[in-house]
C-alpha cells in the first residue's frame, strides 16, 4: 500500500528547520571563536616559554597535551594558533567573497564589454597556481600579516566571482528585474536588493567552502615556512615544526592536525545542514 | 474480470509538508472507467485532477503517497503492487501523455529511436516491425511525411506535431488506458484544433479508454464521455458530458459554466468620442540580433506595425505564439528597444528606450508579466514588493507606503494580512493580483498586460478580468492587453489588432469581431474550441486556409 516511505519529522526552531548535525558543527565552530578571541586570557603558559625539560613530552597533568619540538606547551601553543587560523583565514575569505560577490553581480547585470573584460582578467588569475602564486608573493614582500591575508583574498576572489556571476546571470532573467529596470532601478538596487537575497544562500555555502581552503592553503603556505613567523606558529606550521614527531606518537603532530580537520569539517557540515525556512506556515 | 476497465474505490492521497504536517489531498474518490470510455478530471489548479491521474499508473509524486484505497486497472490493483510489477504494467497497460511533449522528448536522440524505446523495454515485438507501427501511428494521428518524420530530432518539428508524436509514443504498446495530462494547454488555439482532431480518431479507432486532465471546459467537451469536476481533492460532480454543459448541478460547475458565457465590455460613454490618444505607435520594427547592413536586426519580430490607444479605452493583440505580439509590448515599454519607428505617448515623443525615458514616462506606462512566478521577487515580502514603486516614484515615507499598500490590496481584492506573506505562499490567482497591484502603485494612465491571464484557470482569470475592468472604471486606466486567447480579449477590448508573423494583418473593433475580412483572422476566430460538444466534428475548414497559416 505504501509507496514512499516519507522523511522523518524534523525538529524545528522558529519557523526553521534544524538537525542535530548542524548545532553540533555550529557548536564546535563557535568554540574556536571563542578560542581565538580570547587565547592570550587563557593559556597557561607563554607561547615561546620553554617548559618541559624532555622535547615531544607526553600528555600529563602539567602539560595537558604534552611539549613540542622544544618542550614548549602544546596546549598554549595550538590554542594561540587558533587565533591566526581562524583570523587570518577568516579576514581573507571575507575580503575574497565580498570582492568576488560583488564584482560578479555588477558583472552579470551590467554584462557586454565590461563582463567580457573582467571575467577574461580573472579567469586569467584563477589559472596561475594558488601555493605557487602565494610563494611568489611571501618569496618577493616577505610575510606578514596583511600580506597572507590579501594573497590569500586574491587567489580565492576569481572562483568567488564566478560562482556569484552564474548564479546572479540565472536571476538576471527573471521578470522581476525586467519590471526593476522599467521603473528606472540603478544597478546598485538591483544588485543588493533583488538579485542577493536571492543568491544569498549558494553565497553563504560557498563562503564556508572556501573558508576551508583558506584554512589548508594557509596550513600548506605555513608547512612550508612562508605563513606565520616564529614563536607565532598557527595550525599548519605547528604540525611542520612537529613533524620530527611522528615516530614517538608525539601528541604535538598529532593534536594541530585533529584541530585542522575538525574546525574543517565542522564548516562543512554547517554548510550542508543550513537551517531551511519552513513553507507550511499554518502547522 | 470485472466489465469496467478501471475502478478506483475510496482512493486516498496524502502528502507531508515541510513541517511535517500531512495533508489528505485526495480524500476519498471512487468512479469507474468503461472500456472505450473517454472521462474528463476537470478543476482548477491544486484540485487533484493530475495526482488522481497518476494514481492509475501507481504513481503518487514526490511527498506524496497512495493511503488508501483501490484502484483497479485491468483486473490489477495498482496501489498494491510492487514497483517492478507497476513497471510492467506502464507503457503496455497503462500509458501517459505529458503537456509538454517539448520537455518529455530527449533532445539528443531521433524522435523514432524514443518512440519505439516503450516495446524495447517490454519485449513487445522486434525493431522492424516497431517501426512499421510507429510510421502506421504517425499515419493516423495525420503528422506529415510520416515515413521520414521519425527520423528527425525534437527541436526540428513543431510543437503540435511534438505532442501527437508523444501521443504515438503513448500508444504504440496498445494500451488499454491513456492518460493525457492537459497535452493541448501549451498549444495555440490553431494548432489545437489538430491534435484534438488526431488523439479522437485514433481513441475511436482503438477503443481506447482516457483520462484527460484539463482545466478547459471547452476543450474537454469535445473528446470527453463523461466529465468528473473536481474541487479540493473531492469529486463535486459527475455525469455525461451533455448533462453537465446543460444541467450543471453543483455550483463550482456552474461557475466554471458562466466563466464561459460571452461577456461584453461596458464602454464608458463619458470617454467616447474623440480624445486625443495616450498611445500613437508608427511603423514600429523591432527585432533580435545584430543590425544588417540594411539597418534591420537579424531576426525582424515586429515589422513596421502602427496602433493607437485612445484614454480609457483598451486596445487587445491577438496571434499566435511566435507572431511577435510580446516583442511588440517589450518595444512599447522600452525593454527591447525598437530599431526604428515612433512611439508617441501623453501627446510627445518618448525615446525608445526605456533607459533614456524620463522617471514620470516609466511610471504612467507600467506592465504586467505573465508569469506572476518569476515576475514577483520570491525573496520579498509582499508589502516589500508593493511598497518600492511608493517609494521609488512617489517618496512616501513609511506609514504613507503602510496605508497605501492596504489601500491597493483592497483594490485588487485580497486581504490586507497578506502583506507579511511572501509570493510563495500565495495561489496563482492571488499571485497574479499582487502583480497587478504592484503596477498600480506607480499610479499609471496604460497598462501593458502580457497574457497576464493565460497561466490561470478558467474561474481565476475570469475574476481577473472582472477586477481589470472594475479597476478601470474607477482609475480611468488604458489596457493593451495582450493574449492568444479570443475570448479573453473579447471581453475586455475595444478594439482588437490581430498579427500574424510579426506584422498587424487587421484591426478590428469588438462590433465586427464576428465578421473578419483576412483569412488569417477568419481561421484564428474559427478555431476557438465552443462548450458544444458536436462542435469539433462538425468543424470545416478550409485546407487551402490551413496550409498557408497552420503549423500543424
Amino acid at each position: 500500500m505504501i509507496t514512499k516511505s516519507l522523511a522523518p519529522r524534523p525538529s524545528s526552531l522558529f519557523g526553521y528547520n534544524v538537525s542535530l548535525v548542524g548545532v553540533v558543527a555550529f557548536a564546535i565552530i563557535l568554540g574556536w571563536t571563542i578560542v581565538a578571541l580570547f587565547a592570550p586570557y587563557i593559556v597557561p603558559y607563554s607561547v615561546g616559554d620553554i617548559v618541559d625539560t624532555d622535547y615531544f613530552g607526553p600528555i600529563s597533568d602539567q602539560l595537558w597535551l604534552g611539549s613540542d619540538y622544544l618542550g614548549r606547551d602544546m596546549l598554549s601553543r595550538v590554542l594561540m594558533g587558533a587565533r591566526y587560523t581562524v583570523g587570518i583565514s577568516l579576514a581573507a575569505v571575507a575580503l575574497c567573497c565580498f570582492c568576488g560577490v560583488a564584482l560578479g553581480m555588477i558583472a552579470a547585470v551590467i554584462g557586454g564589454w565590461f563582463d567580457t573584460i573582467l571575467s577574461r582578467f580573472l579567469d586569467a588569475l584563477n589559472s596561475i597556481p594558488s601555493k605557487l602564486f602565494g610563494l611568489v608573493v611571501v618569496a618577493a614582500v616577505g610575510s606578514s600579516i596583511p600580506v597572507l591575508i590579501i594573497t590569500l583574498a586574491v587567489i580565492y576572489t576569481p572562483g568567488a566571482y564566478r560562482f556569484a556571476r552564474a548564479l546572479a546571470v540565472n536571476i538576471n532573467t527573471m521578470d522581476f528585474i525586467t519590471v526593476a529596470r522599467t521603473r528606472g532601478e540603478r544597478v546598485g538596487y538591483i544588485i543588493a536588493s533583488e538579485i542577493l537575497p536571492n543568491i544569498i544562500r549558494p553565497v553563504l555555502a560557498d563562503f564556508g567552502l572556501r573558508f576551508v581552503f583558506v584554512v589548508l592553503l594557509l596550513s600548506g603556505l605555513s608547512f612550508l615556512g612562508l605563513g606565520l613567523q616564529p614563536p607565532y606558529a598557527d595550525w599548519g606550521a605547528l604540525v611542520r615544526e612537529n613533524i620530527g614527531g611522528l615516530p614517538f606518537a608525539a601528541p604535538a603532530v598529532i593534536v594541530p592536525s585533529f584541530a585542522i580537520a575538525s574546525l574543517t569539517i565542522s564548516v562543512n557540515l554547517l554548510i550542508d545542514n543550513l537551517p531551511r525556512r519552513i513553507r507550511d506556515r499554518s502547522a | 474480470m470485472t466489465t469496467n476497465l478501471v475502478e478506483i474505490r475510496n482512493l486516498k492521497v496524502e502528502a507531508r509538508t515541510d513541517s511535517g504536517r500531512v495533508i489528505e489531498i485526495i480524500k476519498d474518490v471512487s468512479f469507474d472507467i468503461a472500456k472505450g470510455e473517454i472521462i474528463a478530471l476537470i478543476g482548477e489548479s491544486g484540485s487533484g485532477k493530475t495526482t488522481i491521474a497518476l494514481t492509475l499508473m501507481g504513481h503518487a509524486r514526490e511527498g506524496c503517497r497512495i493511503s488508501g484505497g483501490k484502484i483497479d486497472v485491468d483486473g490489477r490493483d495498482m496501489a498494491a503492487l510492487s514497483e517492478s510489477e507497476r513497471a510492467k504494467v506502464r507503457g503496455t497497460t497503462v500509458a501517459y501523455i505529458p503537456q509538454s511533449a517539448a520537455a518529455a522528448f530527449n533532445p539528443a536522440t531521433k524522435i523514432i529511436e524514443q518512440v519505439i524505446e516503450v516495446t524495447r523495454i517490454h519485449r513487445l515485438m522486434p525493431s522492424e516491425q516497431a517501426r512499421r507501427r510507429a510510421i502506421e501511428l504517425f499515419r493516423a494521428l495525420s503528422l506529415p511525411n510520416p515515413e521520414t518524420i521519425g527520423e528527425r530530432y525534437p527541436h526540428q518539428v513543431s510543437g503540435g506535431q511534438l505532442q501527437r508524436l508523444a501521443a504515438a509514443m503513448a500508444l504504440i504498446g496498445e494500451p488499454k488506458l491513456v492518460i493525457f495530462d492537459e497535452p493541448t494547454t501549451a498549444l495555440d488555439v490553431t494548432t489545437q484544433i489538430d491534435v484534438l482532431k488526431a488523439f479522437k480518431s485514433v481513441i475511436r479507432a482503438g477503443d481506447i479508454a482516457g483520462v484527460y486532465v484539463s482545466h478547459d471546459l471547452a476543450v474537454v467537451a469535445q473528446i470527453a464521455d463523461r466529465i468528473a469536476v473536481l474541487k479540493g481533492g473531492e469529486i463535486q460532480e459527475l455525469a455525461k458530458t451533455e448533462a453537465i454543459l446543460t444541467g450543471p448541478s453543483h455550483p463550482y460547475t456552474r461557475e466554471l459554466l458562466a466563466a464561459f458565457e460571452p461577456k461584453q465590455a461596458v464602454r464608458d460613454s463619458r470617454t467616447g468620442g474623440s480624445i486625443a490618444p495616450v498611445l500613437r505607435i508608427d511603423s514600429l520594427v523591432a527585432g533580435y540580433g545584430d543590425l544588417q547592413p540594411n539597418g534591420l536586426p537579424a531576426v525582424c519580430a515586429v515589422q513596421s506595425v502602427s496602433l493607437e490607444v485612445e484614454k480609457g479605452r483598451n486596445l487587445g493583440i491577438i496571434g499566435e505564439s511566435g507572431c511577435g505580439k510580446s516583442t511588440l509590448a517589450r518595444a512599447i515599454a522600452g525593454i527591447l528597444p525598437a530599431v526604428s519607428g515612433t512611439i508617441g505617448f501623453n501627446g510627445s515623443d518618448m525615446h525608445r528606450a526605456a533607459k533614456s525615458r524620463t522617471r514620470d514616462q516609466l511610471r504612467e506606462m507600467q506592465i504586467v508579466f505573465q508569469y506572476a512566478d518569476t515576475a514577483l521577487n520570491p525573496a520579498k515580502s509582499i508589502a516589500d514588493i508593493l511598497e518600492r514603486p511608493l517609494a521609488f516614484y512617489h517618496g512616501m515615507d513609511r506609514k504613507a507606503r503602510e496605508a497605501r499598500v492596504d489601500q491597493l490590496l483592497d483594490m485588487v481584492r485580497l486581504p490586507r494580512a497578506l502583506r507579511y506573506r511572501y509570493p510563495s505562499e500565495l495561489s496563482g490567482g492571488q499571485k497574479q493580483r499582487v502583480n497587478f497591484a504592484r503596477a498600480l502603485a506607480a499610479e499609471p494612465r496604460l497598462i501593458i498586460c502580457d497574457e497576464i491571464t493565460s497561466a490561470l484557470d478558467t474561474v481565476v482569470a475570469a475574476a481577473i478580468i472582472d477586477l481589470l475592468k472594475e479597476l478601470q472604471r474607477e482609475l480611468h486606466l488604458s489596457y493593451i492587453f495582450i493574449s492568444h486567447d479570443l475570448s479573453v480579449v473579447e471581453a475586455i477590448c475595444d478594439e482588437i489588432v490581430v498579427m500574424y508573423g510579426g506584422k498587424k494583418v487587421e484591426q478590428i473593433t469588438r462590433e465586427t469581431a464576428n465578421a473578419p475580412r483576412h483569412p488569417y483572422s477568419q481561421l484564428l476566430f474559427g478555431s476557438v474550441p465552443k462548450l458544444d460538444p458536436t462542435w469539433l466534428d462538425n468543424l470545416v475548414q478550409d485546407p487551402e486556409l490551413k496550409r498557408e497559416y497552420g503549423h500543424g
